[in-house]
């Protein structure tokens, strides 16, 4: 690189935009599907490692080893039944890693509704499936939504590495970027997964204001 | 599995600079010099904040946007605008990725310490910096080592990213396999950086029975 190249060369990202929105649009389905595949499995696995405690140690102990497997090992070892360069092959340990954060999130926020909350709710003639969806899940929102933002900013930065397996959105400016000794893909790859995190943040931010009225009815009053 | 036996198998993979044994120690020296400075970093920040409550929101708020950098994407850039040679282009990224977990937690850690505990401390006589020390840091312990946990894990675990830009560690394996289409090696070095994840995930399930006080854990406590 020499002295004359600037760090940021605006005039590459205006011509090479259509390519990066590509990316960004792969980026996010391989982020976003992941969390949503999660979240859904997550539930019914939280709910029955609430209910029936004896699940709940080896449920977290498995999440535990799901998570210290390396996502670049599991892409690479997945490549043989999934393909390279795929999406699959990425979206399944995401999936995984999601799994990990989210079934300790949803114990723990069923763990943090309190007892006399469900026995009111008992008292009250609540059956115990209208109790889970109207008291008990309701109740836990906050503490599933602490995963949910853990879960969602992680995943949207570890698709990248799926880069190194020809499939990671934006990561793939990072390798073009190195291959070239360009400095602005990588640049650009870098703010935008850091801007697309933060969104999603927000928006997660957002989803707890309005599902927890209640909690800002009690930080005013 | 005939490729893990092919990998693991064949002598020429176990000596040399460019052995199994190097490799390892390489990849345990990058995550242990990455997460002492992290640690250096983050908890005396996550123990400040938590204890005084100043900037509280501004820090955590921060640490959660770091978790979004990329590590390939500040690996290759710092090589690029830095050049190789030395170990300190991954440690960069490698801290950046174990300041969030190990922060964020200290900081919950001290704050989520009952008010009735740290008001029963002052009023026993003790100061500010003596609460902290004797009786905050003992009961957010378990919420500590949990950070710290998940930063050792994610740092051997992203650490393999360094071989991308010529530099050692388990990851060489991995992405020279890639790049020779030598499958075994690819598979094996996988293999090699989650048992050495396995290993930190054991290592602090025991560190945490060992110095984690029996009345704070429980003994039953899930963490």
């Amino acid at each position: 690189m020499g002295d004359a190249e600037p760090l940021v060369r605006w005039d590459w990202i205006g011509r090479n935009w259509p390519d990066i929105q590509g990316l960004l649009v792969d980026h996010v389905i391989m982020a976003i599907l992941p969390v949503l595949l999660g979240l859904l499995v997550a539930l019914p696995l939280g709910l029955a490692s609430a209910r029936w405690r004896v699940l709940y140690q080896p449920t977290v102990s498995l999440m535990n080893v799901v998570y210290s497997l390396p996502s670049l090992a599991v892409f690479i070892v997945l490549i043989p039944l999934t393909g390279l360069a795929n999406r699959a092959t990425v979206i399944i340990p995401l999936t995984f890693y999601s799994l990990a954060v989210l079934i300790p999130a949803v114990v723990d926020g069923l763990g943090s509704v309190p007892a006399h909350v469900s026995q009111s709710a008992v008292a009250m003639g609540f059956g115990p499936m209208r109790r889970l969806i109207q008291v008990d899940l309701p109740i836990a929102v906050p503490v599933v939504l602490a995963g949910l933002r853990v879960a969602t900013v992680s995943s949207i930065s570890l698709v990248s590495v799926g880069a190194l397996i020809g499939r990671g959105g934006l990561g793939y400016l990072f390798i073009d970027g190195w291959q070239r000794q360009f400095s602005t893909p990588i640049l650009v790859g870098i703010v935008l997964v850091v801007v697309l995190a933060v969104l999603a943040d927000g928006l997660l931010v957002l989803a707890q204001r309005l599902l927890t009225p209640w909690a800002r009815a009690r930080r005013t009053a | 599995m005939n490729w893990l036996f092919d990998f693991f198998g064949d002598a020429a993979n176990w000596s040399g600079s460019g052995g199994i044994p190097v490799r390892v120690l390489e990849h345990v020296e990058f995550s242990v010099i990455a997460l002492l400075f992290a640690m250096l970093i983050a908890i005396p920040l996550g123990l400040l904040i938590g204890h005084t409550g100043r900037g509280a929101v501004v820090v955590v708020v921060a640490a959660n946007a770091a978790r979004a950098l990329p590590t390939l994407g500040l690996v290759v850039l710092i090589v690029l605008l830095v050049g190789v040679g030395t170990t300190w282009p991954v440690l960069v990224p490698l801290v950046a990725l174990a300041v969030p977990p190990i922060l964020v937690n200290t900081y919950e850690g001290i704050r989520g310490v009952d008010d009735d505990l740290r008001d029963a401390a002052y009023g026993m006589g003790l100061r500010g910096r003596q609460v902290l020390l004797r009786v905050l840091v003992p009961v957010a312990l378990p919420l500590i080592l949990l950070g710290l946990r998940i930063a050792a894990i994610q740092v051997v675990a992203t650490a393999t990213v360094a071989a991308y830009v010529g530099l050692g560690g388990l990851g060489r394996f991995i992405i020279d396999g890639l790049a020779t289409k030598d499958f075994p090696s690819t598979i094996g070095g996988a293999v090699l950086v989650a048992a050495l994840a396995l290993v930190v995930q054991l290592g602090f399930a025991l560190l945490q029975r060992l110095v984690v006080s029996p009345g704070v854990s429980g003994r039953a406590q899930a963490r």
